[in-house]
């Protein structure tokens, strides 16, 4: 194998991942999602209802992590918690070492911006905008200049084999196309953590293939991904599976030790 | 997210969605056009009965014999009564007296035959002074005026209005003719300039005569000393009331009359048919203005209803670009961007619109419309605050929007 060299995620210089050629990780780096004893209840009415029951689990920096779980688990609540786009009832979350489980709504609409890249089932790209401004989106609302926008999502597409349909409009894609896009634009800013929900669920095989060797390719290069997903088939090709059921975690933290096994 | 980049987005999400956006803009343009039309026609017909009256003298104040006010039956409607005379005139002219008043013409009239050779024209036969020209605001185009010799040596002269002239003479010059007025041959010393017809009185078909030859050769009898009217021009249209006030206590105490409500005269000035005529026209203007302002409430709502729809239609957008990390704040102002760019461009086309119509209307329709750039300035920003106000409610249910239902896209 070939030395790779250092790999900037665009983090704090104590989160900075250094990949040796056996594809193993630092045993002491922080770790990008840390959550501790994590309740969600959702109160409609009279009727409450607890999603998420005690969730505790870390995620180190460079892992791929697959979070299973039948629908009704808890597994999209958890996802929702994990992308801040919910904040937990009780319980603690960091991300990247920072507390956002107290965040307003201003200040998690920032941590997603900066630390989070999505990459959803529908893909949700703009379907009035071409492939490289659905890209440079998160870097809009980040108040990037023009011209660095434009090279960086340019730069983002070329590396998901998208280089040459940077001005095709979602509608001018097959599905996989699209989801690759979905793909350049969650790498676009550097984000901490890549949250993919499901992101083959919509996909024919051959095109399901392209996007999980891609995120492989992305988790090999150093960035941490979570993978939501029903299929176990899908959750093989990460290095550590959580089961979710019933708001829990099953079998917890005891693959976190062995974390970044491929 | 600066305001370049969310003014960019809303642009783009307006033409992204060229049909309903055209909608919504044809209903701010057609109030905006409508407003600028009725405000154009209030204008036009104002500015119309403002020359109009300006043209008989903006500073003009006429007394006439007789009391307008009617507490005692005794006395007689305005005109009735011969009160007036020549001296009283004399008295008012003195800028002792008067010094707000600029000229006086007291004024013997008549209607009169008049003959040239084979030619009949019966017109209004006016008998005044030098001061008749300045003081009704007209201008010689050909000839002179009665001179204050012409008024001592009750001369026979004549000075005829430009439709008398032409009556009696045709095309051929009548300066230095002889025109028989009420069997007495006077010289002609002068045409007056047209004035234009108004809408009471054509000024343009009299003849002028001195006072003096028209009380003692024409009108005779025991009225010869009595005056129709005396006109009376202030130094400008500010002093106006003050020579109001000095013509009705030169003229009480000249009459020996104690209490003002008692007067045998009275005085009324253009300024106060025009405040009339204004008034009249103002209340239209508003009311019209009214009726515009409805169908912009209209387009407003149209505006409205059309962001609802877009907020509903584009919940997943919404909630993608809050999960990419646009804050509440940063949706408002796109969703307000947007709707302020549809009342802008509805305004912008609603002028145009307006302004068109008002350039080809008035060659079907008498009335002129006229339209000033702080009608159209105002209308665009009325446009835009449209937009704008009827943008916030959809705007902030956009914002509110949590990025998880929005996803789902229920």
């Amino acid at each position: 194998m070939t030395e790779e060299d250092p790999i900037s995620l665009g983090l704090d210089d104590t989160q900075q991942v250094r990949i040796d050629d056996t594809g193993t990780y630092p045993a002491f780096s922080a770790p990008v999602i840390d959550i501790e004893d994590v309740h969600k209840i959702y109160r409609t009415g009279s009727l409450e209802v607890a999603a998420l029951r005690g969730v505790s689990l870390s995620i180190a920096a460079g892992e791929y992590v697959a979070l299973m779980g039948p629908s009704g688990s808890g597994k999209s609540t958890l996802m929702h918690i994990l992308g801040c786009l919910d904040v937990p009832t009780s319980g603690r979350y960091r991300l990247a070492g920072e507390d956002v489980s107290t965040m307003t709504e201003y200040e998690l609409a920032e941590v997603r911006n900066r630390r989070i890249g999505f990459v959803f089932q529908q893909f949700n790209l703009l379907a009035s905008l071409s492939a490289w401004r659905n890209v440079e989106l998160p870097l809009v609302y980040a108040g990037v200049d023009r011209s660095t926008r434009k090279q960086r999502a340019l730069a983002a597409l070329d590396r998901v084999g998208m280089g040459d349909r940077v001005e095709h409009r979602p509608g001018e894609l097959s599905g996989g196309q699209q989801q690759r896009v979905a793909l350049a634009r969650a790498v676009v800013s550097d984000p901490a953590l890549i949250l993919a929900d499901e992101p083959t669920g919509n996909l024919d095989s051959v095109s399901a293939r392209e996007v999980l060797d891609l995120l492989d390719e992305l988790h090999h290069s150093g960035r941490t991904v979570v993978l939501i997903t029903h299929d176990a088939d899908v959750a093989e090709t990460t290095s550590r599976t959580l089961r979710i059921w019933d708001g829990q975690i099953l079998e917890p933290s005891s693959a976190s030790v062995t974390g970044g096994a491929a | 997210m600066n305001l370049v980049e969310t003014f960019r987005t809303g642009l783009e999400a307006v033409v992204s969605h060229r049909l309903r956006s055209s909608l919504t803009v044809l209903g701010i343009m057609i109030g905006i056009t409508a407003v600028i039309l009725t405000v154009g026609l209030g204008e036009g017909a104002q500015q119309q009965v403002g020359s109009e009256i300006s043209s008989l003298g903006a500073n003009l104040l006429i007394v006439s014999p007789g009391s307008s006010t009617s507490s005692a039956g005794i006395r007689g409607g305005s005109g009735s009564a011969s009160t007036l005379t020549v001296s009283n005139a004399d008295v008012l002219a003195s800028k002792t007296v008067a010094p707000d008043i600029a000229g006086v013409a007291p004024v013997v009239s008549a209607s009169e035959l008049l003959t040239a050779g084979t030619s009949n024209w019966t017109t209004t036969l006016v008998g005044s002074n030098p001061s008749w020209l300045s003081v009704r605001g007209r201008t010689m185009t050909e000839g002179r005026f009665i001179s204050g010799h012409d008024v001592q040596t009750h001369a026979a002269v004549v000075v005829l209005a430009p439709t008398t002239a032409s009556e009696l003479f045709g095309g051929r010059d009548p300066v230095g003719q002889t025109v028989d007025v009420a069997g007495s041959p006077m010289s002609v010393i002068g045409v007056l300039t047209a004035e234009g017809s108004s809408t009471t009185t054509n000024v343009d078909d009299q003849a002028i005569i001195p006072i003096t030859t028209a009380s003692t050769r024409i009108i005779g009898g025991t009225s010869r000393n009595n005056l129709s009217s005396i006109y009376i021009a202030a130094t400008s249209s500010n002093t106006l009331s003050a020579a109001y006030q000095e013509t009705d206590n030169t003229l009480l105490s000249l009459h020996g009359i104690t209490t003002a409500t008692s007067a045998d005269f009275t005085i009324t000035s253009q300024q106060s048919l025009l405040a009339t005529a204004t008034s009249v026209d103002k209340t239209l203007t508003v009311l019209l203005a009214g009726i515009a302002g409805i169908s912009l409430l209209v387009g407003g709502i149209g505006v409205m209803n059309i962001m609802l729809v877009s907020v509903t239609e584009r919940i997943r957008e919404i909630g993608l670009r809050k999960a990419l990390g646009a804050t509440p704040r940063v949706i408002r102002r796109q969703f307000l961007v947007e709707a302020s760019v549809l009342g802008l461009v509805g305004g912008m086309l609603g002028a145009i619109l307006g302004v068109v119509v008002a350039i080809v209307l008035p060659h079907f329709i008498s009335d002129p419309i006229a339209i000033s750039a702080a009608a159209i300035v105002g209308s665009i920003a009325i446009a835009i605050a449209i937009g704008v106000a009827f943008g916030v409610y959809p705007a902030s249910r956009a914002a509110q929007l949590h990025p998880i239902d929005a996803l789902r896209g229920e």
